[in-house]
């Protein structure tokens, strides 16, 4: 009954939207991690109407499925006469979300720094500003990349979401299978598959950068 | 643009998907924490094949999409002689997926409750029953909590997913406003405050028994030397 022969020619189509699902989740990562550092320091900041802009900024976005998000931002704009191309309002949606988790992944990693570093290069003539790039940065982003690499299997796995909506990504593809083969148990399994070879590639690469990291040290 | 009244028109069948998201979320988080409960249980047992079983499942279930998860037990299901309606494949494919996270949750807390106090309860003559009820789960309980409800949340989220089997959920009755009245605005930002607002009353409860928790640990703390 369970017959993996059947989905052998379509493994060309779903290894390109592995590639296609692998790109849209890794941009997304990527371009959060500048934003989901700004995130963080404006929520910090003294200025109280920024602070609170992106408190309610991260409160939504942690706040409502990402499927949700997707659906406000993909037909609320073209309702208002605003079209984008599916991926890049896919890569948008995915980035905003993911900059809210960065944010407070990102302000765990400033809790873990001693204050004493930041107080010593104030001593030392140190502007905020690079404070914050020589100094906090570089250890938030050590500290924190265990947390990133958990976001970053949660954006790839999230990123399933976008088939529902527009674009031809892995899952979209397993679909596309599954009806043109009439064996879905099949292709999905296959799917499945990819995904879980994709998060184990993102979880080992994760890995093995925190171990040269921590021999650095 | 938009009629102002769609939302105010619709309301009770907002309101019965919002239940109807309520209810699936409470029974499958229950029944999640029950079978992550088993599944550490598991683990524990002496022999390689039950730890092998436990890391196959959890690689699974948290190595994949949820929505895959679904796909494969509605639509692949009847290709193993197993035909389910969308929401039992609700109710189950949220539980099992749960199942997962929160044996892994289990899994941290117990490895958190030192050795030292294992071995002194064996030393007193505790069986292992007796070790795990009045030992190890009363601490587990308290480290676990904050982790619980961030997982108890993340699948309030995740069941929106479900709108895509058409389980009758909130995601879906929004859809279905939006494909009656063209009105795209009003019922997706309804959509997202209504869960935000679960989710933010499902984290101030998770606070609130965390500080209720918190005081019980301090005082315990309070009397160890």
């Amino acid at each position: 009954m369970f017959d993996p022969a059947v989905i052998v020619p379509y493994l060309p189509t779903l290894i390109e939207g592995a590639g296609i699902t692998f790109a849209v989740s890794i941009l997304a990562i990527l371009l959060g991690i500048p934003c989901g550092l700004a995130l963080c320091f404006l929520r910090q900041s003294r200025g109280r109407a920024a602070a609170t802009a992106a408190a309610v900024y991260i409160s939504f976005f942690r706040g409502t499925p990402l499927l949700v998000q997707l659906l406000v931002f993909f037909y609320i704009p073209p309702a208002y006469g605003l079209e984008l191309p599916a991926y890049l309002t896919a890569v948008a949606v995915l980035t905003m979300n993911t900059t809210a988790f960065q944010a407070e992944i990102f302000r765990g990693g400033l809790q873990a720094i001693p204050r004493g570093q930041v107080e010593a290069a104030r001593m030392l003539g140190f502007t905020h500003g690079q404070v914050r790039r020589r100094v906090l940065v570089p250890q938030m982003l050590r500290v924190t990349l265990p947390a990133l690499t958990n976001e970053a299997i949660d954006i790839l796995k999230s990123s399933s979401l976008v088939s529902v909506i527009a674009v031809s990504e892995l899952l979209r593809r397993g679909r596309q299978v599954a009806a043109a083969t009439y064996h879905p148990l099949e292709a999905y399994a296959a799917t499945a598959l990819m995904y879980l070879l994709l998060v184990s590639l993102i979880a080992y690469a994760g890995r093995h950068a925190g171990r040269r990291l921590s021999l650095s040290r | 643009m938009p009629d102002q009244s769609v939302t105010l028109r619709y309301a009770e069948r907002f309101l019965d998907g919002f239940l109807t998201t309520a209810w699936i979320c409470g029974v499958s988080i229950c029944a999640a924490v029950a079978l992550g409960l088993a599944l550490f249980l598991v683990r524990r047992l002496p022999f390689a094949p039950a730890r092998w079983f436990y890391d196959g499942y959890v690689g699974l279930l948290r190595g994949t999409p949820f929505l895959i998860q679904v796909f494969l037990l509605y639509y692949g299901g009847p290709g193993l002689g197993i035909r389910l309606s969308a929401t039992t494949t609700a109710l189950i494919g949220l539980s099992v997926y749960g199942s997962a996270y929160f044996a892994e949750i289990f899994r941290a807390g117990f490895e958190a409750v030192p050795r030292g106090q294992v071995e002194a309860a064996r030393m007193l003559g505790f069986d292992r029953g007796q070790i795990l009820r009045n030992v190890e789960l009363p601490q587990m309980a308290a480290l676990i909590l904050p982790p619980s409800v961030n997982q108890c949340i993340i699948l309030i989220k995740e069941s929106a997913v479900l709108s895509v089997i058409t389980v009758p959920e909130l995601t879906t009755v929004a859809t279905r406003v939006v494909s009656e009245t063209f009105n795209f605005a009003e019922p997706y930002l309804l959509l997202a405050l209504l869960y935000w607002l679960l989710v933010e009353a499902t984290a101030r409860g998770g606070r609130w028994l965390e500080r209720a928790a918190g005081r019980h640990l301090t005082t315990t703390k309070g009397l160890t030397p």
